[in-house]
């Protein structure tokens, strides 16, 4: 009867995240409250800051680490809690797709949610930063972006572990957190000298450093996403 | 058109099958679909499945009964590969679902949740799920299964804004968008209405028909013998009776479990008290 011949890895992780990704695009509920962050934060920091000790240019880059990192928690929260409500997560263990295109899905679409508010928190910090905009804005963009696949990379399989706990709001960020360091530590590097107009030859370590990590986070958290599914 | 059609017994369940059912020749009723040896499923201490025996023949289908906790969940999740046995071996098919994405393909699951999004329609549910199946012209393949179950009228409103018993019907039509060739129902009948639960029995009954196998795990006995080819009771975690539903008194067997799980019930009460005593 059913000799069907069911999508692949990348296939299936695609219409996971197109899925999602209209999930989200009917109901906003997690963009808007990620972005409503962004936006707060950026403006309270404008406010908390002296700018005769500290120039807008040196607090820009930890001030927009510090915003994306938890407007990006906030969104890898919602990841799995979407497939928790009504056991959907159960519809997609028995279809014919591998365990590791599930974890794919997810964290594409969690990529592609966590651009969408780069989109807008990005210009609004060089707004209220008085940043340069143009080619500096649009490396700094890029540095982000490659942090985002780390920190989404591990912020999904921390998410599928937390989703069934009590306290998966508490957990997700501690657990995530001390795993974001590595990839942090090199993007804010990096974004910082951009900021202050180096060379893109000078922040080249640290980048592949960044890339490095990504190579690594991915490949070890599609791996070891299956397991996080066991009961 | 004619060829389609299947034994009815009203023009109304006609209606609702011969127009969408585009599944192939019956599969031979001899092959084992379900091979169930020795499974075991213990949580900590507690041992929910224990050392069950079944095997399921293409076109045959299983009523499972028991009262609260007897293991029927428990055991139907082992067997769609959503929980690991702790011993034994589950096969569908010949093949073990756990480690074979391909041969869970075959398989269909209805669970008393929905496994819907409610932000989706009906209709781009089922089609996700069509999609995921590799259901070729998913879009067409998912109108069908909802004509099927008949809500296609409800195609492209929003699950979130379905009655229970219609969000039933569009999981319904999820599960069997694919036309698997094992049914795995928990609880199907939950929140259907008369309409919704006569169009789910033609169902069940039209994907026997065509070779499919069930198993029903349900604690209505008078809507698990409508459609079963056999029947179980299930008492903590053990599979206490078998029966051939052909050859089994229907007016003596609903007293019958009842008397089974009441006593069960009384057996465990008096555990306890002695436990606590």
């Amino acid at each position: 009867m059913s000799n069907h011949r069911p999508p692949g890895t990348f296939s299936s992780a695609w219409l996971l995240a197109r899925k999602d990704l209209a999930i989200e695009f009917r109901t906003r509920t997690a963009f808007l409250s990620a972005l409503v962050f962004a936006v707060l934060a950026l403006t309270i920091f404008y406010f908390t800051w002296d700018e005769s000790v500290v120039s807008p240019n040196d607090r820009a880059p930890g001030v927009l680490w510090v915003v994306l990192t938890f407007s990006a928690l906030l969104g890898l929260h919602r990841s799995f809690g979407l497939e928790e409500h009504d056991r959907g997560i159960d519809a997609l263990l028995v279809a014919p797709i591998s365990r590791e295109s599930i974890y794919l899905g997810k964290a594409i679409g969690n990529l592609i949610f966590l651009s969408a508010i780069q989109v807008v928190a990005i210009p609004s910090l060089a707004l209220f930063y008085n940043l340069p905009v143009g080619r500096p804005l649009f490396i700094v963009s890029g540095i982000v972006f490659l942090a985002m696949v780390g920190i989404v990379a591990i912020g999904t399989l921390f998410s599928a572990m937390a989703v069934n706990t009590r306290l998966a709001e508490l957990l997700l960020p501690m657990l995530s957190l001390p795993f974001f360091v590595p990839v942090l530590m090199n993007a804010a590097q990096a974004g910082s000298r951009i900021f202050a107009g180096r060379p893109v030859a000078e922040v080249m370590p640290w980048l592949r450093i960044l890339i490095a990590f990504d190579i690594v986070f991915v490949f070890a958290c599609t791996l070891a996403f299956p397991f996080t599914l066991e009961e | 058109m004619s060829q389609n059609r299947t034994r009815t017994d009203s023009p109304t369940e006609y209606d609702a099958v011969t127009y969408v059912w585009r599944m192939s020749a019956p599969a031979p009723s001899n092959s084992l679909a379900v091979e169930v040896s020795g499974v075991s499923r213990t949580f900590g201490r507690r041992r929910a499945v224990d050392a069950v025996d079944l095997s399921l023949n293409a076109g045959e289908c299983l009523a499972l009964f028991g009262p609260n906790g007897a293991g029927k969940t428990t055991l139907l999740r082992v067997i769609a590969g959503l929980l690991k046995a702790t011993t034994g071996t589950v096969r569908v098919g010949g093949r073990s679902l756990r480690n074979d994405p391909e041969a869970r393909g075959q398989l269909g699951l209805i669970s008393h949740q929905s496994m819907l999004y409610r932000a989706l329609t009906a209709r781009e549910n089922v089609e996700f799920a069509a999609r995921m199946y590799g259901v070729p012209d998913p879009r067409s393949a998912a109108m069908r299964a909802l004509e099927r179950i008949r809500i296609a009228d409800r195609a492209d409103a929003p699950v979130r804004a379905l009655s229970r018993g219609l969000q039933q019907r569009v999981s319904i039509a999820r599960a069997i968008v694919h036309e698997p060739t094992v049914v795995l129902l928990d609880e199907p009948y939950t929140g259907l209405d008369a309409a919704g639960g006569a169009a789910l029995t033609d169902m069940l009954r039209l994907l026997r028909g065509h070779g499919a196998s069930l198993i029903l795990v349900t604690h209505n006995v008078e809507e698990g013998l409508a459609v079963a080819t056999h029947a179980a009771v299930m008492l903590g975690g053990r599979i206490v009776r078998r029966d051939d539903v052909a050859s089994l008194d229907h007016a003596a067997f609903p007293a019958a479990y009842r008397s089974m799980v009441v006593d069960a019930s009384d057996q465990s009460a008096n555990r306890t008290v002695s436990v606590s005593a």
